[in-house]
């Protein structure tokens, strides 16, 4: 099926208004040795088809809902309201392109606005772009930015970054001479600690990249490295996670220059990984040098308000090479889920969901901790993630988890080579009493064999 | 009328959607107050009006499902509802990107037949869809070769070669990838100039980043020679496979000689342009630089299970935090077994039918940018009596109902209009557009104010860009 509504007599008609008897000659133009040539896609099926061979497809994987579910890192299961879904589903919005034409686009750039004046509300910093493609690139996208504003050449990144979003900063920066230094992260006794940051920021660091919370879930006190990128003129870049904001204080109110989130968290289906969307927010000063979209208020002659893209000057089509990004598109459809959802939630769901989130985290800790051989090693206090310590690698926990139909946590080991028994777990608003007994019971079976096996081996020796 | 912004339509207390908490007995939160916020200043707005308000605001877009969209470069084509559906499946929409990998194999082997899918249409050895956007599958382009470079020794490869007609995102991708730009000309066909290409070419060139069919709708003429000359300077072809939708069936890239090309699914394969985003793109490559494609990519075992390739030594890494735009890569599927071998000419000749029909048909009143068919998109000059400016015909287009083409662009052509009608639009509506277009040319010669102070019927008028960006409001 190919949705094209020509008839057969059309096309004749057609073809004729060109002269031409065969549709054939608008494509003499490409040589011959490579034209049509046989592709083998298939048979073309019709909807019925295809819905059941996606259908058969879906079956074939287990969402997220209705086990018990305790994997975060970097994307999180939250509740997502009806409304949401049903706005992002008009299709006025999801088959418009970019507001080109804004006077026929302002719905689009209408929300556009709204999302930057919620983003700037949350965040607490002066102004906000359109979003970027996610989390990660917002992060790169940040560094970038910072090395044009302070021409600096050095970035100076927390290991506690999530381990992703570092090798989505690797590989951008990988075609410029830039010194990038990432502290270590590692156990230290009962808990997990991060080299010293703040020896490492000096007058050359263009950035200093911390996130709140950690990967780890940690919350910290971020004053002292506010403090030393002020004194050196670095600047600071959080990567904080929207939810958090619902208690934690923003960004803003730190003092960071640069504010990077995943914004998936905000009313946005895990949907595999994407798409998502990147908030990016700044300080007044610097959004000449930020890059993508940015939405802005106006007039037009009868001095009605209206809205339009604005500060076009910083992006590829008029700057071409000079342009402080390549990036064209922003997540606009994922940011007016953003904006319905926070619209929606408002100040008092939006600090619900955080402080249930960080609640249920709270019980599951307590659970976990009262099993022998298995500690909390965040340390505290946390927001809605945990690193534990178990009795065994965390691939072989998860896997026995799984055996018992629970998907369990992320194991760091890939990202974090020292840490081989360290699952990060994570609760929310959508985790159940029932779902951290059966976590806590299978984890307290596993440790148990472990621990019977361990006797056993011990004993044959 | 002008709708109110949510933070008008607020007021202190209204209650909004009450979220279950966390049971009694649960531990007090332990965080000490200098690490919490004392303001959250959100709106409370209230479900009924939140939905009356994001309702009453789709209805000031133009999209695709309410008005004929031929801008050009977009391949605004019709986007099946089936494709939604079956991305919303909650096999789908609910699954996390880290889930252990055995309960997640439906997802990647949709990814994998996609994979295989896109390779054997665009020829290429390999496909990673892991791409954002096309812009995001430029740059993972250039990054591939310049790793292909640096793995060959050849350091010395600082310079990109792009055509004057190229999309603004080729320059600044190659300067995101660490390249000096060349530009190259366009000859009185709309080619790349062979002779320019020829003296620009050489062994400090590292790529020719070109798109097939060009932004000026056309087919290059020379294009298999083109690309002989960049391989026999050592260099490698990047194709920029937005305009992929006049090619399906009748051509495949890497047989023009591209080694590299991403292929925007947003476009071409049918996910919705969302308001200028989420897009979506595969990246496809020879064999010669297919292992610095970026990851996860999504690999069959020998047992038939499917896993994620994360051990590729020498990709370029990752784009994104997780596997790229799995929701749109549902789509693009569902809409390609739709298409099937069958389906692919047939999309490809109709889109290129349309072109040309509506360039027929505009040919009196409009000067076309080359005497020559075009392929997916017909691009024009300005009107022929020069009567009025391009932006002036395109406002006076929005009170026929219409969405205006692309406009000034390719820079390279005065006055641009380029329209790109694709293949899911009817005669009768390409007839009345083109009556629309003709009728402007006429007014624009009788009464050019009508055009001027276009546009008549929209939400809002012509609004003064200017002063937003010299004193920019960008939140409330």
């Amino acid at each position: 099926m190919t949705y094209v509504p020509l008839t057969e007599a059309e096309r004749a008609s057609m073809l004729e208004a060109l002269g031409i008897r065969s549709v054939d000659a608008l494509f003499d133009v490409i040589p011959a040795s490579v034209r049509y040539p046989e592709i083998d896609l298939g048979p073309a099926l019709t909807e019925m088809d295809v819905t059941a061979r996606v259908e058969a497809l879906a079956a074939a994987n287990t969402p997220a809902t209705g086990v018990p579910f305790f994997l975060g890192a970097g994307a999180y299961r939250h509740f997502i309201p009806s409304a949401v879904g049903a706005i992002m589903g008009r299709s006025e919005f999801s088959t418009s392109y970019t507001p080109y034409q804004p006077e026929v686009s302002q719905g689009t750039l209408q929300a556009t606005f709204e999302f930057q004046s919620l983003i700037c509300a949350l965040t607490g910093m002066d102004v906000s772009n359109a979003s970027v493609y996610d989390g990660s690139t917002a992060l790169a996208e940040a560094v970038l930015m910072a090395l044009r504003v302070t021409g600096r050449e050095r970035v100076v990144l927390s290991g506690a970054v999530h381990p992703h979003y570092r090798e989505v900063l690797a590989a951008y920066l990988k075609p410029r001479s830039v010194e990038l230094t990432t502290t270590d992260v590692r156990l230290a006794g009962a808990h997990l600690a991060e080299d010293d940051i703040l020896a490492r920021v000096d007058d050359r660091t263009a950035c200093c990249v911390v996130s709140q919370p950690t990967f780890f879930g940690e919350i910290r006190d971020l004053a002292p490295v506010v403090e030393a990128c002020k004194r050196t003129g670095a600047l600071l870049i959080e990567v904080y996670n929207p939810t958090s904001l619902g208690i934690l204080k923003s960004p803003g109110a730190w003092g960071a220059d640069i504010a990077v989130a995943e914004g998936q968290p905000l009313g946005i289906p895990l949907s595999f990984g994407g798409p998502y969307v990147g908030l990016m927010s700044c300080r007044r000063d610097l959004v000449r040098q930020m890059p993508g979209r940015i939405a802005g208020a106006t007039t037009d002659a009868a001095g009605r308000r209206g809205f339009v893209l604005t500060l076009q000057a910083r992006e590829q089509h008029i700057r071409r090479e000079k342009a402080t990004s390549n990036i064209c598109t922003s997540e606009t459809l994922m940011a007016l889920g953003v904006t319905t959802y926070l619209a929606l939630l408002g100040p008092a769901g939006l600090r619900d969901v955080a402080t249930a989130s960080a609640q249920w985290a709270r019980v599951a800790a307590r659970a976990l901790s009262a099993i022998p051989g298995v500690d909390v090693v965040t340390p505290p206090p946390f927001f809605h993630e945990l690193a534990v310590r178990t009795p065994a690698p965390a691939a072989e926990v998860n896997r026995r988890l799984l055996d018992r139909g629970i998907i369990g946590g992320f194991d760091v080991r890939r990202s974090y080579p020292g840490l081989e028994n360290v699952l990060l777990l994570c609760c929310t608003e959508l985790t159940r009493e029932e779902d951290v007994r059966r976590l806590a019971n299978a984890m307290e079976e596993i440790v148990t064999e472990k621990t019977a096996a361990g006797a056993a081996n011990r004993g044959l020796r | 009328m002008t709708e109110p912004l949510l933070q008008e339509l607020s007021a202190p207390g209204r209650p909004t959607i009450p979220i279950s908490g966390a049971p009694a007995g649960a531990p007090p939160l332990d965080i000490p107050a200098a690490l919490l916020r004392s303001e959250l200043p959100l709106p409370e707005v209230g479900e009924p009006e939140v939905v009356r308000h994001f309702t009453r605001l789709s209805r000031q877009n133009m999209s695709i499902d309410t008005t004929f969209y031929p801008l050009g470069s977009c391949t605004m084509k019709y986007n099946p509802k089936v494709n939604d559906a079956m991305a919303t499946l909650p096999g789908m929409r609910n699954i996390h990107p880290l889930q252990p990998l055995e309960t997640v194999q439906g997802a990647l082997e949709l990814v994998y037949e996609l994979q295989e899918a896109l390779a054997r249409l665009t020829g290429f050895d390999e496909v990673s869809l892991v791409g954002a956007a096309g812009a995001q599958g430029e740059l993972a382009g250039l990054l591939m070769i310049r790793a292909a470079h640096e793995a060959h020794g050849a350091h010395g490869r600082r310079r990109v070669l792009i055509p004057d007609s190229a999309h603004g995102t080729n320059p600044a991708t190659a300067a995101m990838a660490g390249y000096e730009v060349v530009t190259l000309k366009s000859d009185s066909r709309g080619n790349v100039d062979l002779a320019s290409l020829k003296s620009l070419v050489g062994e400090d060139t590292a790529a020719l980043m070109i798109t097939v069919p060009s932004t000026l709708g056309l087919f290059d003429e020379a294009m298999l020679e083109v690309s002989a000359i960049v391989h026999e300077a050592g260099a490698y072809v990047y194709g920029d496979g937005a305009n992929l939708n006049a090619l399906l069936g009748v051509a495949r890239p890497r047989d023009l000689g591209i080694d590299v090309m991403h292929a925007n699914l947003h476009k071409t394969f049918t996910t919705p342009h969302g308001g200028g985003g989420p897009g979506a793109c595969g990246i496809g490559a020879t064999a010669a630089l297919a292992p610095y494609l970026p990851g996860p990519m999504v690999a069959r075992r020998s047992d038939g299970r499917f896993t994620l390739d994360i051990e590729r030594p020498h990709s370029i890494g990752r784009l994104l935090a997780f596997q790229g735009h799995f929701g749109m890569l549902v789509r693009a599927y569902t809409y390609l077994r739709m298409l099937g071998s069958p389906g692919l000419r047939e999309v490809a000749e109709a889109a290129v039918l349309n072109a040309n029909y509506l360039r027929q048909r505009l040919i009196s009143a409009y000067q076309p940018a080359y005497d020559r068919w075009c392929m997916h998109e017909a691009v024009f000059a300005g009107t022929r009596s020069g009567a009025a400016r391009t932006i002036d015909v395109a406002k006076r287009l929005l009170d026929f109902g219409f969405h205006p083409p692309t406009i000034y662009f390719p820079l390279i052509v005065p006055e641009a209009l380029m329209i790109e009608p694709t293949e899911t639009e009817s005669r009768a509506t390409l007839d009345a557009f083109a009556d629309a277009l003709l009728r402007i040319a006429e007014e624009a010669e009788r009464d050019p104010e009508l055009l001027r102070s276009a546009p008549h019927d929209t939400p809002v008028g012509r609004l003064d860009e200017t002063t937003a960006a010299r004193n920019p409001v960008l939140h409330w």
